[in-house]
């Protein structure tokens, strides 16, 4: 592995508050250096010119689904990976929906060897309950040793208070984060978009906000039952304002919470869903107008502490089904960048900075995954090189992952990306 | 360095979610919907529904062995998922009066039952020279897709808790010869005529397909029902869309009312008391002649007597609701006509007025 030099660049490193012209030296698979302009020497190196372009820390997301064990028709850890650092990421948290459902040390040392082909760092979130089911807690100890980096049964809420409780105390001694799906499935049975007047009109059952919001309160009363134990709660695709309510209040009782937000959740709105558009069918699902403002509130405000895709692929034999029957979810990590940027600094002026803190640094932060998202010297030579003004347009059918249900197939992206280096290899080159 | 690529200009963002247009150059689904079909009422023009009417009104009085030959040998597949009495039976009539050959697919003796998707079914259908298929599904929004991926006609005969379009063609066509309206249908063709929908509005389609049709002529749309049955939200249908929880009070403006059945099959848990229900809004006779004793009386079917409405006014002199399945023939006749492409041109009289016996206005 040659030593890489990225001359010329804008590099944005939020967490040292690097926001200016910089030189990056990549030795090892780690940062050798960062410094002002024509410092550093270039002989011995593959110089990478960065001349208008924004360096950044490698994109991380919190939350994918890569299928592998047991679905590899919908995607592997290779495809997904790919697909992965195409968008511009270096760390991607793998979801333990799989099947079997990821519940041992087996299992993530399964995906995590290196015959999977993984193109780029794959850390993988175990299940909180044997089988997701809900009855009884993994042992997560040896699923950390494992290389687990936060505990959930995505998909499956962990809806009794009893085995919850139990669930953020235990991560807590293993230091893990326990990740809630939050969706009170008691109230969603049949259901497969937001309850509302667009749902009413379409004839199709809604869930409503309060599952979520109802199951983010009762998990925060939990978490302040278990105070003392320093549990953290993680709120996965958080999507209504009632939500984001309680997890502001949360905090504001000293409460250890997090919550992450999908791209989509903060672009569309529930009327995307148009006539019954399969593509736009996730869960949670795309709410009402008022609660993707409060999302975008949220994140502007610092409420929102991470954007992560859900990145759920499914084969198009899949989606093409009635709308009921069509299962949930969309790919995501191909557009999350161009979306973010699009929508939340060029719509909205956020800071470039804060919207690469939010695609990398606070994510990395969320699970506490040791130098990512971050480009001091010594953290994994992870980085994202990209022209944050160029305007490109996303087709599904090029995309790296196996599966291409995506609703924004053919839209106008902001921020090309232009190469993608993971532990100071490249993983994607734009052509 | 990646840069050195050509980048055509880009269009400006199509990103803001207020106006957003999905659009899909390679979308799942290859095919547009074809301008034959009729998937919502919502989709009517009025002018649309001028043709419908004055072609049915046509095809009802032309000469059988003359309207035999409109359409004659051409294939239309039934495409049934549910079950169903008068909508089956009236589209196929109303094919065959035309000199269609049909052919019905139901879920329980065919391939379905094995597994097929709809794609698949319709594809299969379509080899087999279907040019139209009527479609009837439990699921809310199934013939957009059968029509996005057969790119035939498509005839919505009633899908999940979406919309039943004909069946709101053909009850229109019921109240405007009760109602004497023989003119031009415009905006204001029902100014001044209420319709009460009462009973099950959250799972019927009928009510949907009626409410989104009628007001664009004209008409308000009373919603009544207890709430489990009919949310608030459903006011947000359309407009002039009201709900009026007292169905006597309802009543009292009406000179419309359409009863719904309870649709025990989508009930989904929903417990209902049945007493109290019948209490507070069955079509009985002491209920009609005091509050509405001059209303047309009308059911999309199938009704379970002693519930929704009793024997006494179902059979009265102000039901209509056998006049409802006679028009479902004209009506259908007219879709299939329009679906095929046939000769859709008709004289340009007036409609004509067949004056309902009994009721008036």
């Amino acid at each position: 592995m040659n030593p890489i030099l990225i001359r010329g660049g804008h590099v944005i490193d939020p967490a040292a508050g690097v926001d200016g012209p910089r030189d990056l030296l990549l030795v090892e698979g780690k940062v050798a250096a960062m410094d002002v302009p024509g410092k550093m020497k270039h002989a011995g190196t593959e110089v990478i010119d960065a001349k208008g372009l924004v360096v950044a820390p490698g994109l991380v997301d919190i939350h994918v689904h890569l299928r592998e064990p047991g679905q590899g028709y919908k995607e592997t850890i290779a495809t997904g990976t790919a697909a992965a650092a195409t968008g511009g990421f270096t760390t991607v948290c793998a979801m333990p929906n799989t099947i079997p459902v990821n519940d041992s040390a087996e299992t993530t040392r399964w995906m995590l060897a290196p015959e999977r082909g993984a193109a780029i760092r794959v850390f993988p979130i175990g299940a909180a309950t044997r089988g997701s089911l809900g009855e009884a807690l993994t042992e997560y100890g040896s699923l950390r040793a494992a290389g687990v980096v936060a505990v959930t049964d995505d998909g499956k809420p962990i809806l009794g208070d009893a085995i919850m409780r139990q669930a953020l105390v235990a991560a807590a001694r293993a230091n893990l984060p326990v990740i809630q799906h939050a969706e009170d499935t008691r109230l969603t049975g049949g259901c497969s978009m937001n309850a509302g007047p667009v749902a009413f009109r379409l004839g199709l059952r809604g869930m409503p906000t309060e599952a979520e919001s109802g199951l983010v309160e009762r998990d925060i009363r939990l978490l302040a039952e278990v105070k003392d134990s320093r549990a953290h709660l993680h709120i996965a695709h958080l999507s209504t304002k009632a939500a984001l309510d309680a997890v502001r209040r949360a905090r504001r009782n000293g409460l250890r919470v997090t919550c992450e937000v999908a791209p989509h959740h903060f672009v569309l709105n529930e009327e995307a869903i148009g006539n019954y558009d399969t593509r736009a069918k996730m869960n949670p699902p795309l709410r009402a107008e008022s609660d993707r403002v409060a999302v975008i509130e949220g994140i502007i405000d610092g409420s929102v502490d991470c954007i992560a895709t859900d990145h759920a692929p499914h084969a198009a034999h899949e989606k093409e089904q009635e709308f009921e029957r069509a299962p949930n979810g969309i790919t995501g990590l191909e557009s999350a960048l161009g979306l973010s940027i699009a929508v939340l600094h060029v719509r909205h002026k956020l800071p470039l900075s804060r919207v690469i803190a939010l695609l990398s640094t606070q994510p990395a932060a969320v699970l506490g995954l040791k130098g990512r998202g971050i480009l001091s010297v010594g953290s994994a030579a992870d980085a994202v090189i990209f022209d944050p003004a160029k305007k490109w347009t996303f087709q599904a059918r090029e995309s790296k992952s196996k599966s291409k249900n995506t609703p924004f197939d053919g839209w106008t992206m902001q921020g090309q990306i232009s190469m993608t280096i993971s532990e100071g290899r490249v993983v994607y080159r734009r052509n | 360095m990646p840069t050195k690529t050509q980048h055509r200009k880009s269009q400006a963002p199509r990103l803001e979610p207020k106006t957003i247009s999905l659009s899909h150059p390679d979308s799942l689904h290859p095919n547009s919907i074809h301008p034959g079909s009729l998937l919502s009422a919502a989709d009517l023009s009025i002018d649309k529904v001028e043709s419908i009417l004055r072609l049915a009104d046509v095809l009802e009085k032309e000469d059988a062995l003359r309207r035999d030959k409109r359409l004659f040998k051409r294939r239309v597949s039934l495409l049934f998922y549910e079950s169903s009495t008068r909508t089956r039976t009236s589209f196929e009539l109303a094919a065959k009066a035309l000199g269609a050959d049909t052919s019905l697919v139901s879920a329980q003796s065919s391939s379905i039952e094995k597994g097929e998707s709809l794609k698949d079914t319709g594809i299969t259908l379509r080899a087999l020279g279907a040019e139209c298929i009527i479609l009837r599904s439990p699921y809310s929004g199934a013939p957009y897709l059968l029509a996005e991926t057969t790119g035939l006609p498509i005839l919505n005969a009633g899908d999940g808790m979406h919309e039943h379009p004909s069946q709101a063609l053909l009850d229109l066509r019921t109240i405007l010869a009760h109602l004497e309206i023989g003119a031009k249908i415009t905006e204001t063709t029902l100014k001044g005529v209420t319709v009460t929908i009462c009973g099950d509005i959250f799972h019927s389609r009928v009510a949907r397909s009626n409410a989104l049709l009628l007001p664009r002529l004209g008409a308000r749309v009373v919603f009544c029902g207890p709430t489990p049955l009919l949310p608030e939200i459903a006011a947000q249908l359309g407009p002039n869309i009201v709900i009026e929880r007292d169905f006597d009070r309802a009543l009292a403006q009406s000179q419309i009312v359409m009863m719904l059945r309870i649709q025990a099959e989508r009930l989904a848990g929903l417990a209902l008391d049945l007493e109290e229900y019948k209490a507070r809004y069955q079509a009985n006779v002491d209920r009609v002649a005091a509050y509405a004793p001059k209303a047309l009386v009308m059911h999309p079917g199938p009704m379970i007597r002693g519930l929704e409405i009793t024997s006494e006014v179902a059979d009265g002199r102000q039901s209509a609701i056998a006049e409802q399945v006679r028009n479902g023939v004209a009506i259908r006749m007219a879709l299939i006509m329009r679906a095929l492409g046939g000769d859709t041109k008709v004289s340009t009289k007036s409609r004509s007025v067949s004056p309902k016996k009994g009721a008036s206005r």
